[in-house]
């Protein structure tokens, strides 16, 4: 926990520099027409950078030795995590419907070990009626590939 | 005068279309409070994007309608699965799980959803008190007051939070330093963009919300290891009655529990504190005190009614001073701006409509809310038992679906699975996510009352203090902000004086 609280912290400390760097740059004081853009993040990013600094002291002197995450239970997260971010990222190239189909037929099928009909009953289920209710009875579009555009939609 | 307003919201929330989505929002609300990692804010976040299209008033219901949904839907997770879906639920699991384990699973969840119903509707009726004075009250307030009630709200989550209050602190500030990211729609400048055009934007806190809460919430989950066996339970007409005959008997409770609710949900993060300080009081009081945390009705009555009167109070400060004061709020505030309405006091001038309608669907939305979970309670308990293989691509989904639907473009949802990933970090470290959140909602908002304030003072911050109403609160402020450095100073004194004998009480 020691280690992870004062990677966080340290981090927490270079954006805030950034940002302070990008409001010196703005202009901190008065301009023609009341505070420079810069005024309002320079004090948040410089009292930020303070209290990180004093959170990295306090981490600094407890000295808590237990892990940030168990050897067990990282498996599980990063179960969760890596075909949440796979999912993304086809959801890039083919679009939502096809996308969310896949990761829930991939993730039920190897995390879950169902039979196939399961399986196709909810992934296809899901893109149907998210389909149903977002396009067409609300009509808010979702990213669409390939797939949509050969059945012409 | 105001009963006629009120009259009025009732003819718009009455209306057969406003109800239907009341229905529909807390069948929602409840399934969102059911699952795991999907709470109140970022059900109401991801439902945003739809009400887009609606009129603001509709909008609305259906909102508030799916948040006393998701409060609702946190007690039966506590209480039949002891895993509190919400902070506020934890109190409710000390005797909730232990009676349902009993076989009085039914009784518990009855008590749960009437002591809710009774702590949202006393709510409910100080802010049609109340609501129009404030709102009368904050009409003359300029940017100082403004700003000053900002930075109250902002110094209670620090000095009343809990927790550690430098993580607090930063992670307000982080909220502020990623509103200012963008466009500066004052000077025109761009603020933390580096040059790319994609930061342009800035982040959008519906964005935000779905990440922190949604997915960092599924990964702390996961991490947990946390599998549902939960405790079966009959609910029955029979039950029901049976428990309403017993429930009257804590009216004590009741009342203590809904003041508590309600002067601790008026300020920022109060649901969580309120639902323990409530509980520990009904323990101190009670005839029976070696009962509580085995399984004692009244353990159930007393954070439940004070969740949910913390609940509704927490939409006051929304609805007059343009001020959320839970996230859920801040989201709805959120909504609010999109719909183009101007949040704060003048609503009840311009959309008389808008604003009583909403009060008015409180009301609606709280009856209906009851009746339709004591009559579904085994269809929502049964979504639980839906494996996690399932549930999880379900609510990954669900997330990535809401978070594009934004602004209808992939980056957010890019952010969103970064957000989740900070979201768990920050909660394994015990950032609180509530102020970063309301920060980010909030930011624009207070860098211009800020702004005008100092305009006005050519510069000086003395105008905080020197205006009377400005001054009162940002003295409060300031003690709030204070007040971690002054506990320990102040348990020192007290210890050593109770050490000489001298004072007892202070």
């Amino acid at each position: 926990m020691r280690a992870a609280d004062l990677t966080v912290a340290a981090m927490l400390i270079a954006g805030g520099l950034l940002a302070l760097g990008d409001a010196l740059r703005l202009g901190i004081g008065w301009g023609t027409d009341g505070p420079k853009s810069g005024f309002f993040p320079f004090w948040l990013a410089a009292i930020m950078i303070a209290a990180c600094t004093a959170i990295m002291l306090q981490a600094w002197r407890r000295a808590d030795r237990a892990p940030f995450i168990s050897r067990t239970a990282i498996g599980p997260v990063l179960k969760v995590l890596g075909p949440a971010v796979g999912f993304v990222l086809v959801m890039q190239f083919l679009g939502m419907y096809a996308a969310s189909a896949l990761y829930m037929a991939l993730y039920m099928r190897w995390i879950g070990r169902y039979a196939w009909a399961p399986v196709a009953l909810v992934s296809v289920a899901f893109p149907v009626i998210t389909f149903w209710v977002f396009e067409i009875w609300f009509l808010v579009p979702m990213p669409k590939g390939p797939l949509e555009a050969w059945l012409g939609y | 005068m105001g009963f006629e307003n009120l009259l009025l919201g009732f003819g718009i929330a009455l209306q057969p279309h406003n109800l239907f989505l009341a229905v529909i929002g807390i069948a929602l609300g409840t399934l969102i409070g059911v699952l795991p990692g999907l709470g109140g804010a970022n059900g109401v976040a991801i439902l945003l994007p739809l009400t887009f299209s609606m009129p603001p008033t509709s909008a609305i219901i259906l909102l508030t309608s799916l948040y006393w949904g998701a409060l609702f839907g946190g007690a039966i997770t506590s209480i039949l699965f002891n895993i509190p879906g919400e902070p506020w639920s934890v109190a409710t699991t000390f005797d909730g799980f232990p009676m349902a384990r009993k076989g009085l699973g039914g009784e518990a969840l009855t008590a749960a959803f009437s002591s809710s119903f009774v702590g949202a509707l006393f709510s409910v009726v100080l802010i049609t008190l109340f609501a129009p004075l404030l709102a009368e009250v904050a009409l003359k307030f300029g940017p100082p007051e403004f700003f000053a009630i900002q930075l109250l709200t902002f110094s209670s989550f620090i000095g009343l939070g809990g927790g550690n209050p430098l993580k607090s602190l930063v992670s307000i500030l982080i909220g502020f330093i990623l509103a200012a990211a963008g466009l500066d729609i004052v000077t025109g400048q761009l603020r933390l963009t580096f040059g790319i055009t994609e930061l342009m934007k800035g982040f959008d806190f519906i964005v935000a919300v779905i990440g922190l809460f949604g997915i960092g919430e599924i990964l702390l989950t996961m991490e947990e290891g946390l599998s549902f066996k939960g405790a079966r339970a009959r609910i029955n007409p029979r039950v029901v009655w049976e428990t309403w005959k017993i429930l009257p008997r804590y009216w004590r409770t009741f009342v203590r529990s809904s003041f508590i609710g309600f002067w601790m949900g008026f300020k920022p993060g109060g649901a969580t504190p309120a639902s323990f300080m409530s509980y520990a009081f009904a323990k101190r009081f009670s005839k029976h005190p070696e009962r509580f945390g085995k399984g004692e009705i009244e353990g159930v009555v007393a954070p439940e009614t004070a969740a949910h009167a913390a609940g509704g109070a927490s939409l006051l400060p929304m609805i007059t001073l343009g001020i959320p004061g839970s996230p859920t709020a801040a989201v709805m505030l959120g909504g609010l701006i999109i719909w183009g309405l101007q949040p704060g006091p003048m609503l009840f001038k311009e959309k008389p409509e808008f604003v009583w309608g909403l009060i008015a669907s409180m009301y609606t939305g709280n009856v209906i809310g009851v009746l339709m979970v004591l009559a579904f309670v085994p269809l929502f308990a049964g979504i639980l038992r839906i494996p996690f293989a399932i549930l999880t691509p379900l609510i990954v989904a669900i997330c990535a679906v809401g978070a594009y639907s934004v602004h209808g473009s992939m980056i957010d949802v890019w952010y969103m699975l970064a957000f989740g990933v900070i979201g768990y970090v920050f909660k394994k470290l015990d950032y609180p996510l509530a102020p970063l959140v309301l920060a980010l909602v909030l930011g624009d908002l207070a860098e211009n009352a800020l702004r005008q304030s100092l305009i006005m003072s050519q510069g000086s911050l003395a105008i905080l203090f020197t205006r009377p109403i400005s001054g009162v609160i940002s003295a409060v402020a300031i003690f709030f902000f204070a007040l971690p450095i002054i506990t320990p100073y102040w348990r020192r004194v007290r210890a050593r004086a109770l050490g000489a004998g001298t004072h007892q009480e202070t």
